[in-house]
């Protein structure tokens, strides 16, 4: 007989070994139970009635009873149905005979094999439906589809799909077959099943809406345009048939701005596009110094002057950065410095 | 329950396997055709009949014999709600494989075999899996020509194999070996017909036994 000598150490138990912790079925339903009851309880405590008591009331509820200044919102207390908060895990893959459910069950990786299986199979029928378009001398459908306005699943969003780990490999070469079977003439029999791995893209360039002309009560045409520069923010309104008058909270911009560049700033919109003794502006600014004031109101009268002006020179405006709006902002101070970049002064020793 | 087990063991053929199959089938569907002579493992020579222009043409009577008792094997397993494993790391074949496997109702694997699937399996899969009960290899060797490592496994495990060995292939670990072609698609189509045609075969029987029984 050996006697074999173990540690402490070996026999404690490794937390950390089997993995995540899986969530048996009855757990979640009793969680479901208690937060059904917990629902019922608070809309009592709230005095409303509990048959009608909507997620939103719960949310307002817990923020009324348990105040909190967290700042992140996840760390704050919440009461959500438990569906949402425990994460979707697989049950168990085989019945009570121990036989499991799915035929692909003992490559390990089973939702991941069994989308490749069904894939290759629409890819197969795909070719068959071609071999008898052309048994028959029928034309091959041609309408090319749209490829640029949707992208396929990312890897993050397939795994999820999947309840799956996947590796890079795996997901490459998923995305391969379903290039291969979309470049097949005939794949749009199965349209329906690659509409499940695509999805649209939100067209990037939005296009901005141009404001028509309104027209004021004497039959003049006008436009308004706002804008901001670091904390400035102003309104501007061009009135045309005008004689190039300039008016900022009530004063004249000889009065609001001594500064010349201040004024250069203002006029630039004007002057790129040749009309400055044409248009009337009324402007309103607050906020800001003197330098973001004036930039304020030159993006607002730029964006107003949008209204009058072709698409080609709207372009041409943009192009000269005029309807851009400037991101600078004061950078914050950082501790262990001066500024917010200057460092304090470094002494040897 | 009992008897309903032991019966089927006392014949040599219960499920009438033989009638599955001809000669002429297996000749018409190429499975007497082996690979060239450089190709032959020294441990298929006894299967071999001859060789002509350089390439090794497999004994089809031994085919034969050994089909019918493979089959026979699977029927037996099948009728015992055993669970069956296909195994094929042919890429050709991997859909058909997978195709039949689903529509007997039992299992297939025809990908990466990573290495703890069977020895590591109640860590891989979770405690309380239950093994396959039998491994169907229709092709014995992976994509780099070395015998499949699941033979091993299985051999390890005491988990009955039958496979279709080439004459390339190593039979010696496989419990019930088929020598046979596993290149052509019409061969590979046959075997899939069989083994398909018996697993639903024994399954049938055993429904209708259980039936009977419970009539009594």
């Amino acid at each position: 007989l050996r006697l074999i000598h173990t540690s402490t150490a070996v026999q404690r138990k490794n937390v950390g070994a089997s993995g995540p912790e899986k969530y048996t079925e009855a757990f979640i339903k009793k969680q479901i139970e208690e937060f059904n009851l917990g629902k019922r309880h608070l809309a009592n405590m709230m005095g409303e009635d509990p048959e009608t008591f909507t997620q939103e009331d719960i949310d307002r509820a817990i923020a009324y009873l348990f105040p909190s200044g967290l700042f992140d919102k996840q760390a704050r207390p919440m009461m959500k149905h438990p569906t949402e908060i425990f994460p979707e895990q697989r049950k168990i893959q085989w019945g009570e005979d121990g036989r499991p459910f799915h035929f692909l069950f003992y490559t390990g990786k089973q939702s991941y094999y069994s989308l490749m299986h069904e894939t290759y199979e629409k890819l197969l029928s795909a070719q068959k439906y071609q071999d008898q378009l052309i048994a028959q001398d029928l034309p091959l459908q041609k309408e090319k589809r749209n490829l640029a306005g949707s992208r396929w699943l990312t890897k993050i969003e397939l795994e999820e799909m999947l309840l799956e780990k996947l590796s890079d490999n795996d997901y490459s070469r998923f995305i391969q077959l379903l290039q291969k079977l979309v470049a097949l003439p005939c794949s749009d029999i199965e349209e329906k099943y690659i509409q499940k791995f695509s999805k649209e893209v939100p067209v990037q360039m939005q296009k901005v809406l141009i404001e028509p002309l309104q027209h004021d009560e004497r039959g003049v045409a006008f436009s308004t345009g706002e804008g901001r520069r670091k904390t400035a923010s102003a309104t501007a309104i061009v009135y045309d048939n005008g004689t190039g008058k300039m008016t900022v909270n009530g004063k004249d911009i000889l009065h609001y701005f001594p500064v010349l560049q201040d004024r250069e700033q203002l006029l630039f919109p004007f002057q790129f596009l040749d009309r400055i003794g044409k248009h009337d502006t009324v402007c309103t600014v607050s906020g800001g110094g003197r330098s973001a004031q004036a930039g304020a109101i030159r993006l607002a009268c730029a964006k107003a002057l949008r209204s009058f002006v072709t698409e080609k020179e709207v372009e041409f405006m943009r192009q000269a950065g005029l309807l851009t709006v400037d991101p600078r902002v004061k950078e914050r101070k950082k501790p262990g410095q001066e500024g917010a970049r200057r460092k304090f002064t470094w002494k040897k020793r | 329950d009992d008897k309903l087990l032991t019966e089927p063991l006392n014949h040599p053929d219960f499920f009438n396997v033989k009638e599955l199959f001809t000669l002429k089938d297996l000749f018409d569907a190429r499975v007497h055709l082996g690979h060239k002579k450089g190709c032959r493992h020294r441990f298929m020579e006894p299967y071999i009949f001859g060789c002509r222009l350089d390439q090794d043409i497999i004994d089809l009577d031994q085919t034969m014999q050994h089909l019918q008792l493979a089959l026979n094997f699977t029927a037996h397993i099948a009728y015992r709600k055993g669970i069956i494993l296909f195994i094929s790391r042919r890429r050709q074949f991997c859909h058909l494989v997978e195709s039949t496997a689903r529509d007997c109702g039992e299992y297939a694997h025809t990908r990466f075999w990573q290495g703890g699937l069977l020895t590591n399996a109640h860590i891989q899969f979770g405690a309380g899996v239950r093994l396959p009960d039998l491994i169907v290899f229709l092709s014995s060797l992976n994509n780099v020509f070395q015998p499949h490592v699941a033979i091993r496994d299985a051999a390890k495990m005491n988990i009955p194999t039958v496979g279709v060995v080439d004459t390339n292939c190593n039979p010696t670990l496989i419990t019930y070996p088929i020598p046979g072609n596993d290149d052509s698609p019409s061969a590979m189509e046959l075997y899939c017909k069989l083994f398909r045609m018996t697993i639903i075969r024994a399954k049938d029987k055993r429904r209708q036994d259980e039936a009977v029984e419970e009539m009594r």
